[in-house]
């Protein structure tokens, strides 16, 4: 008897063991696509800036367009920025029944306002500018780094991201208590998108913040960034909750999310940021910065320093009065090979950039006889530092420096290694060390770091010798099931007590059945959801597959072995997954441990066909580009309308060919502009401009 | 072959591990051997990581990959702790489970696990 229940302990171990593997693999998956995608952000960003660069426009309507999508789009006026919140015009009909909001904001009123979210109510327009509008003046006052102290109240709550789970900060509430003048709170940024109530959680928040400023901490994270908000959930969800004023909210918001404060310091000895540190991580300067400065922190890629020079000296002897004529005049064709650095293009770039600057110059100007506000410097555009007014007033600093200071703090990540080096896999912010840590808490007298930006399966983990500990409050984040989400409690003793919680109670219960090796239908779902995102991705990539297959199939028989496939595939995927692992889920079926790669990839295509049984390749590059094509396009509707006029699209159309390679004339541009125009109604949406892209490929 | 099984059972014990420096907790190589399609049981599970920390000065508790592949890949080759027939398991239930009720409970499993 002994033996048969050693058997099947053997059995049952390697069950459970195999269940752990499946786990952790997906968890993988989740999360390097995860990253991957972030990436692609800011290579769309590069994409922009080469394009800004190269881009000559050659006419004034050209000129006009690219201004409106990179300068006045990113600059904040005084001026406009009070008709947006010119809230008070804004009527409420009687026949709302959601909350009301007077200010100064009154507990009562947070109560009302969690009471109606719970009940899925809307807060109407008005009440929602007004509350941005309030929550704008009280965080221009605060400084870059709050200060905490727990001396006032006892104890300290700290949670991280939330990305858009109204449904978690509701658990937190309903766990820790609501934020009091005896119940202190630090949110460590990423309120938003990704889930489908951020709107909430910081009408929520917001509120709190008013209410109880001394209490209430929020720190702003990589995702308080109206680039990052366009791709990632948060423009789109505002404009479906608010078709009418939507723009607007969007700009509040915009405006508000700069003014957040970067960091929180708790009784002087714990440290408090959404990302990370970086070796150049420089407090001093954090605390000095123009944090408003900084709209976006996804920026363009930096003109280079030797082109300045010439510019400005170009700029001040030059003599042509006309921009407009001299644009015309010298500007060639838009042509589809970068511009080589010869004196008319050079020119040419000068004359548009000094216009921008000229320009911008007025607008400013305009402004400042508006509003009767004498600023010490004049209003910085973040988007391109080839229009930077103030390179005299600059500080000891450059803004360049500055810029860095801020993009490590929200963006990057603690490594095992030693040293501190670039995220590449981000795409911003960098890697950093124990030593790293160790010096920074050294030359501050700091005890630890507390920071987030990472999805823990915990909800929380400890790094570099418990000095950084990363704090994820949303649960279930990747799926129902995948992970935990906590809160950490600081006493005036600063050792932290964590809570853990998910947010679907089912979810939760499988968790703890899982554990004890009962086979649970939520690995299977979770795994599922990881796999299908994982076939997807690969399908994208066939064209670059299928050469990387024939490269280890020289003999050309179709077939390769399951080695080369897994080689093949993570050289093409760079996703640093173990494929060996995954590849009983991936490839279906082998004959003598070979594949036939060519009916493996049509398989995969088989599954992403949609409706309209348009060529796999084509729908390859459609679904390659595709979130990338949505951010475009929502960058290019200016206004947000969900449509876009013939000669927006046509601009755009020929920055982005010129990115993809491909040839089109004007006249062939105007037939496809034509052509897309399914509805006949003047405008493109963004099905008609998804459609675009097939169209092109298909000509000859 | 020896390639590839060398590559299989590195992609498995990076999964394992966390802080991407090539070691594991020596508490997740049940796991890992298990995975890469073996069925020891825990005396075996043992024997392998003594056997792994032959080399090693002071084995702490962490297995390092460099000595673990070596130990690894020959369990893969040899074909050890090979997995067990379905009748043989379905026979060990039958003689666990007195009442032929089609189920045995965890405590009847334990109790037949401490007893000898």
């Amino acid at each position: 008897a002994f033996k048969a229940a050693v058997l099947i302990q053997q059995w049952y171990r390697r069950y459970v063991a195999r269940l752990e593997m499946r786990r952790r693999c997906t968890w993988r998956i989740f999360q390097s696509i995860e990253y991957a995608c972030e990436q692609d952000q800011i290579k769309l960003h590069n994409f922009f800036s080469y394009l800004m660069d190269q881009f000559t426009p050659s006419s004034s309507k050209e000129r006009d367009f690219i201004s409106r999508m990179f300068v006045s789009g990113e600059s904040y006026k005084e001026a406009e920025l009070e008709k947006c919140c010119d809230y008070e015009s804004i009527e409420v009909p009687d026949s709302y029944t959601g909350p009301r909001l007077s200010f100064p904001l009154l507990p009562d009123h947070a109560t009302a306002l969690l009471e109606a979210f719970q009940q899925k109510q809307q807060l109407h327009a008005r009440y929602v500018l007004n509350l941005l509008h309030e929550t704008r003046k009280h965080l221009k006052q605060l400084p870059n780094i709050s200060h905490v102290s727990t001396c006032y109240s006892e104890e300290v709550t700290v949670c991280g991201d939330l990305h858009g789970q109204l449904d978690d900060l509701f658990l937190i509430f309903y766990k820790n208590g609501l934020p009091s003048p005896s119940k202190s709170y630090v949110f460590n940024g990423d309120f938003v998108d990704r889930g489908k109530q951020s709107l909430e959680i910081l009408v929520i928040l917001f509120a709190f913040l008013l209410i109880y400023p001394k209490e209430v901490h929020l720190n702003r994270g990589n995702h308080e960034d109206h680039m990052v908000n366009l791709r990632y959930g948060f423009t789109k969800e505002v404009m479906q909750k608010y078709k009418v004023h939507g723009k607007k909210i969007l700009r509040m918001f915009q405006n508000v999310f700069c003014w957040l404060p970067l960091a929180t310091l708790i009784d002087q000895k714990v440290l408090i940021i959404h990302g990370g540190i970086s070796d150049t991580t420089d407090l001093n300067m954090l605390e000095k910065i123009q944090r408003d400065k900084f709209i976006s922190v996804l920026r363009m890629k930096k003109r280079k320093e030797s082109s300045r020079k010439p510019e400005i000296q170009a700029i001040n002897g030059e003599s042509k009065p006309d921009t407009d004529a001299a644009g015309n005049e010298a500007a060639p064709r838009l042509s589809l090979q970068p511009q080589s650095a010869q004196a008319p293009s050079t020119a040419n770039r000068l004359e548009f950039s000094r216009w921008l600057r000229q320009t911008v110059q007025e607008q400013i100007d305009t402004c400042r006889r508006l509003v009767d506000v004498s600023e010490s410097e004049p209003e910085e555009l973040t988007y391109s530092s080839m229009v930077s007014l103030k390179d005299v007033d600059e500080p000891c600093w450059t803004r360049q420096e500055e810029w860095k200071q801020i993009l490590d703090i929200l963006w990057s990540d603690p490594m095992p290694q030693e040293g501190c080096r670039e995220n590449k896999v981000r795409g911003g912010g960098c890697y950093f060390g124990p030593d790293v840590t160790e010096k920074f808490l050294e030359k501050y007298s700091l005890q630890f770091l507390i920071r987030s930006h990472e999805c823990k399966q915990e909800g929380y983990e400890f790094c570099h010798n418990r000095k950084v500990l990363t704090i994820f409050s949303a649960s279930n984040y990747y799926e129902i099931g995948s992970n935990r989400g906590a809160y950490v409690k600081l006493g005036p003793e600063l050792i932290p007590h964590f809570v853990q919680y998910q947010a679907n109670k089912t979810a939760h219960m499988l968790t703890m059945t899982q554990r004890q090796g009962i086979p649970v239908a939520l690995i299977s779902r979770v795994e599922e959801s990881a796999f299908r995102a994982l076939r997807e991705k690969l399908f994208a990539h066939t064209s670059a597959l299928i050469s990387a297959f024939k490269a280890y199939d020289g003999d050309n028989t179709g077939r390769i072995t399951l080695s080369n496939w897994a080689t093949a595939v993570e050289s093409v995927l760079r996703l640093g997954l173990p494929w060996r692992m995954l590849r009983l889920q991936l490839v279906r079926s082998t004959e003598d441990g070979m594949l036939e790669y060519k009916s493996w990839l049509d398989n995969l295509a088989m599954e992403q066909r949609s409706q309209e049984h348009i060529q796999s390749s084509l729908l390859e590059v459609i679904y390659r580009n595709r979130s990338n094509l949505e951010t475009i396009f929502r960058i290019i509707d200016r206004d947000h309308s969900g449509l876009i006029s013939f000669e927006e699209f046509q601009q755009t159309w020929k920055l982005f060919s010129s990115h993809m390679n491909i040839e089109l004339t004007d006249d062939g541009i105007n037939d496809l502009v034509r052509s897309i125009d399914f509805n006949k109604d003047g405008n493109i949406d963004f099905n008609e401009f998804l459609e675009a892209f097939r169209l092109v490929k298909q000509c000859p | 072959i020896v390639a590839e099984i060398e590559k299989k059972i590195t992609e498995a014990f990076e999964v394992f591990d966390r802080e991407s420096n090539k070691t594991v907790d020596v508490r997740e190589i049940g796991c890992i051997v298990r995975s890469l399609g073996c069925f020891p049981n825990e005396a075996e599970v043992q024997e392998l990581v003594e056997q792994v920390n032959m080399e090693v000065e002071e084995p702490g508790g962490f297995i390092h990959l460099e000595q673990f592949l070596p130990v690894m890949t020959k369990v893969l080759l040899e074909k050890r702790f090979l997995p067990i027939p379905e009748d043989v398991i379905l026979h060990a239930f039958e003689a666990l489970d007195e009442n032929k009720c089609g189920y045995i409970t965890k405590e009847d499993l334990v109790k037949h696990l401490t007893e000898e």
